[in-house]
């Protein structure tokens, strides 16, 4: 992939914000429109656009399966436990004004941490999938600096695509 | 004014809808859906729906047309001709148009103040959300909180799918690698 340098450069400068964007967006969803649905989709375009560009073989070393697939089931876990955590602590389940001792500042961690859940499932199950779908899942498969063999493909569209975009 | 967004915004929908059904290159029709997906969000927008158009803009317009196109990668860029006219489908899908036209003829008028939505919980959670859950943006205490139960299912079903993918590709791309790997590109090969 050396030969995009103007794709390459342009994705690396643009892949801090919009990480950055996503955490905004994650994180100031009480605020403004957003939350975790839309922050775990922003953060995974993230690792989209680097796949994109760098191939899947070192996307998967950017994100091992090892991180993606136990981080889809970790969100739901998160969601799920805070409701737990509050039944052990004496309210409804999913109650969040028992967590903190004012029932505003219950509601705010419990939000919090129950939309974390939401983008941590997002993103992983976004990754995964799209990782998935462009065949590799970098199990057997070797380092390749060609990039139609990092990509797992021959006649893959996502190339023609960029090769459209070049044109 | 803001009728006549409205309007231009459906009409350009309706064109890109019509677009896609004529068109053969699938190619073009994920493009296409991608735009009918953008301009569906700057609907949402102009009904002051920002988290809604947000989505919209973020799922239906980045991921889905992302994953559309490694699903091209998967198969073919092409779709078949047709052999022959089938009356069926014409049929069906004007019955079922004609079904929801005469469904909307009863339903409230746009923008009604009057409409049920509007009497049922809604005017509970703008007046009482700020006090009984906080955050300023209720679209959050109303999925987060009041609807909790509701975003753990869909947080679930996420879930689900993914690894329902997962374990579809995963099996089906292991079998597909052995023979394929000698395969001979085909006519869309463009590289120089």
């Amino acid at each position: 992939m050396r030969l995009y340098s103007v794709l390459r450069t342009s994705t690396k400068l643009l892949m801090p914000p919009i990480m950055l964007f996503a955490l905004y967006v994650q994180f100031h969803g009480d605020y403004g429109p957003g939350g975790g649905f839309q922050a775990g989709v922003i953060f995974a375009v993230a690792f989209i656009v680097f796949t994109l560009i760098f191939g899947p073989v070192r996307a998967r070393q950017v994100a091992p399966r090892w991180v993606t697939t136990p981080m889809c089931a970790v969100g739901v876990l998160l969601y799920a436990g805070v409701g737990l955590a509050t039944l052990l602590m004496g309210g409804e389940y999913l109650n969040y004004n028992v967590l903190a001792h004012d029932p505003h500042h219950g509601q705010h961690l419990g939000i919090l941490l129950v939309e974390l859940g939401v983008g941590i499932t997002v993103w992983a199950v976004m990754v995964s999938i799209f990782l998935a779908f462009v065949g590799h899942d970098g199990d057997d498969e070797e380092e390749d600096d060609d990039p139609a063999s990092a990509w797992g493909c021959d006649e893959g569209t996502l190339i023609d695509a960029r090769e459209d975009d070049r044109a | 004014m803001e009728h006549i967004i409205d309007i231009v915004l459906m009409a350009f929908m309706a064109v890109a809808a019509i677009v896609m059904i004529r068109l053969r290159s699938l190619f073009a029709v994920v493009m296409l859906s991608g735009i009918f997906s953008l301009l569906s969000a700057s609907l949402f927008v102009v009904l002051d729906a920002v988290d809604v158009a947000f989505t919209e803009a973020a799922v239906g317009a980045g991921i889905s047309t992302v994953l559309m196109l490694s699903t091209l990668a998967l198969t073919f860029r092409d779709e078949r001709p047709p052999r022959r006219r089938d009356p069926v489908p014409l049929v069906v899908v004007l019955v079922t148009g004609a079904a929801l036209v005469y469904g909307t003829l009863d339903m409230p008028h746009f923008g009604d103040p009057d409409a049920p939505i509007h009497h049922h919980v809604a005017p509970r959670y703008i007046v009482d959300s700020p006090v009984e859950v906080g955050p300023p943006n209720m679209v959050t205490s109303v999925l987060a909180s009041y609807r909790g139960y509701d975003t753990l299912g869909e947080t679930t079903v996420i879930f689900t799918a993914g690894i329902g993918v997962m374990v579809l590709l995963a099996g089906s791309w292991r079998r597909r690698r052995r023979p394929a790997s000698g395969r001979t590109p085909g006519g869309t090969e463009t590289r120089s």
